[in-house]
């Protein structure tokens, strides 16, 4: 059985981005790049189905620039078997990248397509749901314990106030929530390993996908700060600023 | 014109987060329809028709939609709007793991875009949204016929009652077959939720542990009526489930009164609830980022002040 799992290059978790002062967007220039968090997540969840003998290939596949590479290497230094590049410098909303993720299912016939529950830079959480839908396929969206066999997958999702647990055919989309797994650390050997792993490049023409942009950003802005309050000395006069001041309680 | 809005329920009733996508709807012109989808679903359907603003109410009522799966609910709403004729210019519901869930199926199907997590509408065609978890908010313009969009319900406020909308029953799609609900467990507390709370108590790693947690800030939330919820670092360290999580991650809340304490106020906290009204933060450390952002701050130990202060409210 074969997983492919889509990973996405974004500003690492520990920046905090800057918008751009002409209002055209965040400043991405000499920032730390990294996996999204969630993708990697979702990368794990599947090196571990193989390593549980559940899987026998995973496939790590990135849309975007050049450099997605990279991100590629880390995908096959936790474990995947190989990389797909849909290279474009484009800029990629996600309905185009569910339509490039479609056609490649269509070409590698994963039975699990596990995906990151959304992306930190753009927070759309749409990917993986729109590409469950083109394919036809079930979903089942921010998984928190995935258990895969004989043609189905049991999914535990996390939901407003609590749990619930669905069971779905194969092929399918699942997409990951934090608490699935704790990604390891790749390993020297193991990074130096994934350099020599195949990765092909491919350009969105060859997938015969149109990936033009339905939407346009018209502008970036900060957001209105909060500024710092007032300190209070003890909680009496904190009860009395809340009562008489703020009249929130 | 109409604005198609899609009911998160439970049958028996309307979620709150329904009515503020109501409001959402209302910004944008047009006549508003309430799609409620459900099995039994006539209680929340009649509850639909009484909130203000809202023109029709269209229910398709089918054991189909016992687990509300995305397939069979992203089946019907694409039905609504298919029968529609181009009526239908824009597909609304609330962000919540529902909505989220739900509604990129219906624009990939629409081949259409979805906007997520809109915070405000500039016009029918153009909306803000927070990116970068909030760091930055984006003006988007869609260019496509139909525009999928997805609600923060914290940045409306909900719509109240007093319409009388006639209740149009639709037949009901099939089965996609696709998907089972084996169970759900939801969290059972006799607190109000945190993403409908006027007032949260959140308690981050300076509780120390689940016992000190439960311990200091029930009292508390008891008394305040308060929903409890914690940052990421209370979360990991396994003194509440997962659900109690305020931030980037977990919830976006915005009460009138947010209470953090022993929280220091990392970035992904804040973003979930940088929009309170009042934001409180008791923390022993002054240099805690948490007091950059709170009305009222107080250096206190908080195994002190917070006992004090449930005396004290």
């Amino acid at each position: 059985m074969k997983i492919l799992v889509p990973v996405k290059r974004v500003v690492d978790y520990n920046v905090k981005v800057r918008v751009k002062s002409d209002g055209t967007g965040v400043d991405i220039a000499n920032v730390k790049m990294s996996m999204n968090p969630f993708d990697e997540i979702a990368v794990e969840e599947a090196v571990r189905l193989k390593e549980a003998g559940v899987a026998t290939e995973v496939v790590a596949v990135s849309c975007g620039v050049g450099a997605c590479q990279e991100t590629l290497r880390t995908a096959m230094a936790i474990g995947a078997d190989r990389g797909i590049l849909v290279e474009t410098d484009a800029e990629l909303q996600p309905l185009a990248v569910a339509k490039l993720l479609k056609a490649l299912c269509d070409k590698e016939q994963p039975q699990v397509v596990i995906c990151g529950k959304q992306a930190i830079d753009d927070d759309a959480n749409q990917t993986g749901q729109m590409l469950s839908a083109l394919m036809g396929w079930p979903q089942a969206t921010f998984a928190s314990k995935v258990a895969v066999s004989a043609g189905k997958a049991t999914v535990t999702r996390e939901i407003d106030g609590g749990l619930e647990t669905l069971e779905i055919a194969l092929p399918a989309v699942v997409t990951t929530d934090l608490r699935l797994n704790e990604p390891r650390y790749a390993t020297l050997p193991n990074i130096m390993k994934a350099k020599k792993k195949p990765l092909e490049t491919v350009k969105p023409a060859d997938l015969g996908v149109d990936v033009a942009p339905r939407l346009t950003t018209l502008k970036v802005v900060e957001p209105p700060k909060r500024s710092a309050g007032v300190m209070v000395a003890d909680v009496t006069q904190l009860v009395d600023k809340l009562k008489n001041e703020a009249k929130v309680l | 014109m109409t604005v198609l809005v899609i009911a998160e329920h439970d049958n028996a009733s309307l979620k709150g987060a329904t009515l503020n996508t109501v409001t959402a709807a209302a910004k944008l012109g047009g006549d508003i329809a309430v799609l409620v989808v459900g099995t039994g679903a006539g209680a929340a359907a009649e509850a639909a028709s009484r909130v203000a603003g809202v023109s029709k109410v269209l229910v398709a009522d089918s054991a189909v939609f016992a687990d509300q799966s995305a397939e069979n609910v992203a089946a019907q709403i694409l039905a609504v709007v298919g029968a529609s004729a181009g009526s239908i210019s824009h597909v609304l519901a609330p962000a919540t793991t529902f909505g989220k869930n739900v509604l990129p199926r219906v624009a990939a199907l629409l081949d259409v875009a979805q906007i997520s997590e809109i915070v405000a509408v500039e016009s029918a065609d153009t909306f803000v949204r927070p990116i970068y978890a909030g760091n930055a908010l984006a003006t988007v313009k869609s260019a496509d016929p139909v525009k999928v969009v997805t609600v923060r319900t914290t940045a409306f406020e909900a719509a109240g009652e007093g319409g009388s909308a006639a209740v149009e029953q639709l037949s009901a799609v099939a089965d996609s077959g696709l998907s089972k609900l084996l169970g759900r467990e939801l969290t059972k507390s006799a607190r109000p939720e945190l993403g409908a709370a006027k007032i949260i108590v959140s308690g981050g790693r300076g509780m120390g542990s689940g016992e000190n947690y439960h311990a200091v800030l029930e009292p508390l939330a008891d008394k305040l009526g308060a929903a409890l919820g914690a940052s990421r670092a209370a979360v990991d360290a396994g003194y509440v489930p997962n659900d109690y999580q305020v931030g980037q991650t977990g919830k976006i809340v915005a009460p009138q009164l947010y209470l953090a304490v022993g929280i220091s106020g990392a970035i992904q906290h804040l973003a979930g609830m940088k929009d309170s009204k009042v934001i409180v933060a008791i923390n022993k450390d002054p240099e805690a980022p948490i007091f950059q952002v709170a009305d009222y701050g107080l250096v206190a130990d908080l195994f002190e002040a917070v006992p004090q202060l449930a005396a004290a409210v």
